[in-house]
């Protein structure tokens, strides 16, 4: 720990440089200095429950002196399996506190995903949530002979493993830790320093099994303390933790942000839950993918289209005043006195009430990565008043690593580095970044280390360019952009993106590298593309049956010749099938987060693919499903190729083409 | 420890006999199914027991009590709950309103203490409302606490007739035709339901059901009803293989020499 500063020094929140310390450090400190102020709140039985940071410290120095009686020691591994609760925070600060490493396990990973991950990183104790969680490990039991204890949170369906004391509860593991010598804490925490591994975050793993980058205190508290900075967050603001705490985004706010900044962390009751919670929070800042947003905008427009004609009329005039008053701001104009009008007519009409109703009222910031987000949606929530930024960065630098700045916010762009950080871009166009945040590295993995690290610098894999503005643009993956038959570059991604702003288009995955025309793969979205179907009066029993309907293929054709007209003819879909399963992650074709695994998709489904390029009307498939229980069923079945009128045809179009990079 | 018996009843409609003479034991603790084809006299017998028709001959007891002539209420009041077939739920109201409504005979405080509100009737109601909220967190229904009921699907409001009458607290339980018109995930969480019921509550549970997997899966016990009359009984795999029973279900005889034809062949 530093020595000792006198109070003076350590500015008007009284915690000195935050980066300086270490997780636990920093949480001794604010319990020191606001120990009654509220940490962490969590619905249970319909009420939300209030943790200070008192207790959160309580809690962490249970956690840490019961696995020290566990034998845990500096520097081997926690993994932690559960959705988002307290005990996972209290779980991993326990852990730090005794110098061990947390290790995020995403809860929805299979019993064969959680044994690789248990199993790669050593991890000699394991925390699984429920009874769901222990299931996974049991199956794998024989081979995680490293695993001393496996702890549970939910006693529901453990009685069956009473007397085996492989298991211990929580509650037991926080009795033990009451019982031991008071000073294990304090004397564990004092060794601690800010540049210990203290986390290990699993990269998402578009290629590959998953790495872990490993992440020090210093990493996480960077990050956490330069949003800060930025954004201006106060003490006591409030956050909404419903997103895997296994990823970055999550751990980066949950604790990162959280701690450096002493903001409120509110655990939804359960995961169907969440956005029900949200509207009872009413959190002042937010971040999430893009499908989410994603879903909240189709959400409203689903709710739109059930209502009354007047009130869809009066909708749609107002929200179109409100989404050119955001164009304006967000291409930097000044808004004139009509547009002006116009925007507080459509604030009180319109989208103070629909913000009040979504829960974002207080909401000052809202963040969206981890992929490329439609102009449309963003121009949608900046419209509505949501300060809808995006951000960039990877897991190795916690997440965010540029942000726009209040203001000066672009849907093309991703805003500039974090105070302290550099940004660098190559001849080949790769983006590199250096900062505090920068990860140690990969576990196990100095050939993936020496790759991706080097001299400080991180080298995302990302193609992208910088504005004249000085923002940073992300354009695709530098290994993804496509060429066509004539040479001309591509995003696959910004297709995709373009397609999946239709509300009945749940996911998208464009082919056409070296070929004269852009094809895809389509998923219907199961809710709204069903409703849709189901007010038409057409019947329908599985999702493979609801693909299969002619009069859906005809009302996706349209959305995308709608989406053609915002693209170069070159970049056009020529070409779709309707595909009779929705892409997963339990099959490999997504990664946890949502990303499109696209080598993956194109060798499991090569005959569609071919059949898309060699003018054939349709193509049989035999369709194999796995259920969760791991029974399979195989289903023939023709799936359809649908062709759109109006979109480039093999001919080479006029010279006008953009570079990718313009509009990414 | 109160068990239910049943013993030689007969239920006679003008001179219909929906039941005739029969006789079984429900013992503590375990998940006992019936089951026969349409018509077999299932639901009567659920009825006897839950008061709502009375035996025309025999007797049922449980544990020391008489259900022979119990009304309804009466029996509740043994701690005997009951889940429809057909679902009996407000479906106006939320799912923590109905669950707070059926749990009004659990609630004791006078006219007066309402009136008063704060001090008994306001505690009384908050231990009510906790014991629902377990009741909710037990059976995963947090994310449709505040629906009104009729506006949720099938499958979840099965899950909220079950949750209704957990909320009496019961030692035993009636579960008429739970899984009715579910598709199979529906049915699978239904049936972990049912288990932890028992093991965590240590509730017993009578168990109406078609689905012969799900029968033959988690019932510690099986009884078989054909035109009112007890044509089976025993452990599952016992029944599965009784001639008496595959005849009943399939309408042929498997005797050696003649194989079954499929039915309506």
């Amino acid at each position: 720990m530093t020595a000792p500063v006198s109070q003076g020094a350590l500015g008007p929140d009284g915690l000195g440089d935050v980066t300086a310390l270490t997780i636990p450090q920093l949480l001794a400190r604010r319990a020191a200095l606001t120990p009654d102020a509220v940490a962490l709140r969590h619905k249970e039985y319909g009420i939300w429950n209030e943790t200070t940071y008192n207790a959160y410290l309580a809690r962490a120095r249970e956690v840490a002196a019961g696995l020290h009686a566990l034998g845990v020691t500096r520097g081997e591994k926690v993994a932690i399996i559960a959705e988002n609760i307290p005990a996972w925070v209290y779980m991993e600060l326990g852990a730090q506190a005794l110098g061990a490493v947390s290790v995020g396990v995403y809860q929805t990973a299979g019993a064969a995903e959680v044994q690789y991950v248990v199993d790669y990183t050593d991890a000699v104790v394991v925390l699984a949530e429920d009874e769901e969680q222990v299931d996974k490990l049991l199956e794998f039991r024989h081979e995680l002979s490293q695993v001393r204890r496996v702890i549970y949170v939910d006693k529901r369906g453990m009685t069956r493993h009473e007397g085996d004391d492989w298991f211990l509860s929580f509650d037991a593991l926080l009795e033990l830790g009451r019982q031991q010598p008071s000073d294990t804490f304090d004397r564990e925490v004092a060794q601690g320093r800010p540049d210990d591994v203290c986390h290990f975050s699993l990269t998402s793993g578009t290629t590959g099994a998953p790495k872990a980058a490993m992440l020090s205190h210093r990493n996480l508290l960077f990050m956490g303390h330069g949003l800060g900075r930025v954004e201006g967050f106060r003490a006591g603001d409030d956050y909404l933790s419903f997103l895997p705490m296994a990823w970055i985004g999550e751990q980066m706010m949950s604790v990162a942000v959280a701690l450096a900044n002493g903001v409120t962390i509110n655990f939804p009751e359960s995961t169907q839950t969440a956005l029900q919670d949200l509207v009872e929070i009413g959190p002042h800042f937010m971040f999430a993918p893009p499908r989410v947003w994603e879903s909240f905008q189709s959400q409203v427009y689903l709710r739109m289209q059930e209502s009354y004609g007047v009130n869809r009329a009066l909708y749609g005039r107002l929200l179109k005043w409100s989404g050119d008053a955001a164009d304006a701001s967000l291409s930097g104009r000044k808004l004139g006195a009509g547009l002006a009008f116009k925007r507080w007519i459509a604030h009180w009409g319109l989208t103070r009430p629909l913000r009040d109703q979504l829960g974002f009222l207080r909401l000052e910031h809202a963040y969206t990565g981890g992929a490329a987000l439609g102009p449309d949606v963003f121009r949608f929530y900046h419209g509505l008043g949501v300060n809808l930024k995006q951000i960039y960065g990877q897991t190795e630098n916690i997440g965010i690593a540029y942000v726009h700045r209040d203001g000066d916010v672009r849907f093309d762009t991703v805003g500039l580095p974090l105070p302290g950080g550099e940004l660098r871009i190559t001849d080949d166009g790769e983006i590199l970044s250096r900062s505090p945040a920068v990860c140690h590295g990969y576990y196990k993995r100095e050939d993936a280390t020496a790759e991706s690290i080097r001299d400080g610098w991180l080298h995302s894999g990302d193609a992208g360019r910088m504005t004249p503005e000085g923002h940073l643009q992300v354009i695709d993956r530098l290994s993804d952009v496509m060429k066509s038959a004539q040479g001309q570059s591509f995003s696959p991604q910004y297709i995709e993106n373009r397609v999946k702003f239709s509300p009945y288009i749940r996911e998208a995955v464009a082919f056409g590298d070296g070929q004269d025309e852009v094809t895809a793969f389509l998923n219907v979205d199961p809710q709204t593309a069903g409703q849709w179907a189901e007010k038409r009066q057409i019947a329908y029993s599985t999702y493979m049956d609801l693909s299969a309907q002619p009069r859906i293929a005809e009302l996706i054709r349209q959305e995308v010749e709608v989406a053609n007209t915002r693209l170069e003819p070159h970049e056009r879909i020529a070409r779709f099938v309707l595909l009779y399963k929705l892409l997963d992650a339990d099959d490999d074709e997504l990664t946890r987060t949502g990303k499109v695994r696209r080598r993956a998709i194109r060798e499991k489904y090569a005959d569609i693919v071919n059949a898309l390029y060699d003018g054939s009307e349709h193509v049989p498939v035999h369709a194999t499903f796995r259920y969760q229980d791991g029974q399979t069923q195989t289903v023939n079945t023709d799936v359809i190729i649908h062709r759109v009128t109006g979109a480039a045809s093999a001919a080479p179009h006029s010279a006008v083409t953009a570079p990718v990079g313009a509009r990414a | 420890m109160p068990q239910l018996h049943v013993e030689n009843v007969t239920l006679t409609f003008g001179g219909l006999n929906a039941l005739t003479g029969v006789s079984l034991t429900v013992p503590e603790g375990e998940v006992v199914s019936i089951i026969g084809p349409n018509g077999a006299g299932k639901t009567s017998l659920l009825n006897c027991v839950s008061g709502f028709y009375h035996p025309t001959k025999g007797r049922i007891t449980f544990g020391e009590h008489d259900l022979s002539r119990a009304a309804p209420n009466v029996v509740t009041g043994f701690g005997i709950a009951r889940a429809f077939q057909n679902l009996e739920l407000f479906r106006g109201l939320s799912v923590v309103e109905n669950l707070l409504l059926a749990r009004h005979t659990h609630l004791k405080y006078s006219l007066l203490d309402s009136l008063v509100y704060y001090g008994r009737a306001s505690r009384r109601e908050a231990e009510n409302r906790a014991y629902v909220e377990r009741i909710i967190d037990f059976m995963e229904l947090e994310e449709y606490r505040s629906h009104p009921v009729g506006t949720l699907g099938y499958g979840i409001q099965k899950r909220v007739e079950v949750a209704r009458a957990l909320t009496l607290a019961p030692k035993l339980l009636l579960l008429d035709e739970p899984m009715a018109g579910m598709n199979v995930e529906e049915k699978e969480d239904m049936v972990r339901f049912i288990m932890d019921i028992r093991r965590e509550q240590g509730v017993t549970v009578v168990l109406i059901e078609h689905d012969l997997g799900v029968v033959m899966d988690i019932s510690d016990r099986v009884y078989v009803l054909d035109f009112g009359q007890l044509i089976a009984g025993g452990r599952p795999d016992e029944v599965s293989a009784d001639p008496r029973v595959i005849e009943a279900y399939t309408g042929v005889a498997e005797t050696p020499g003649s194989a079954p034809q499929p039915v309506g062949a």
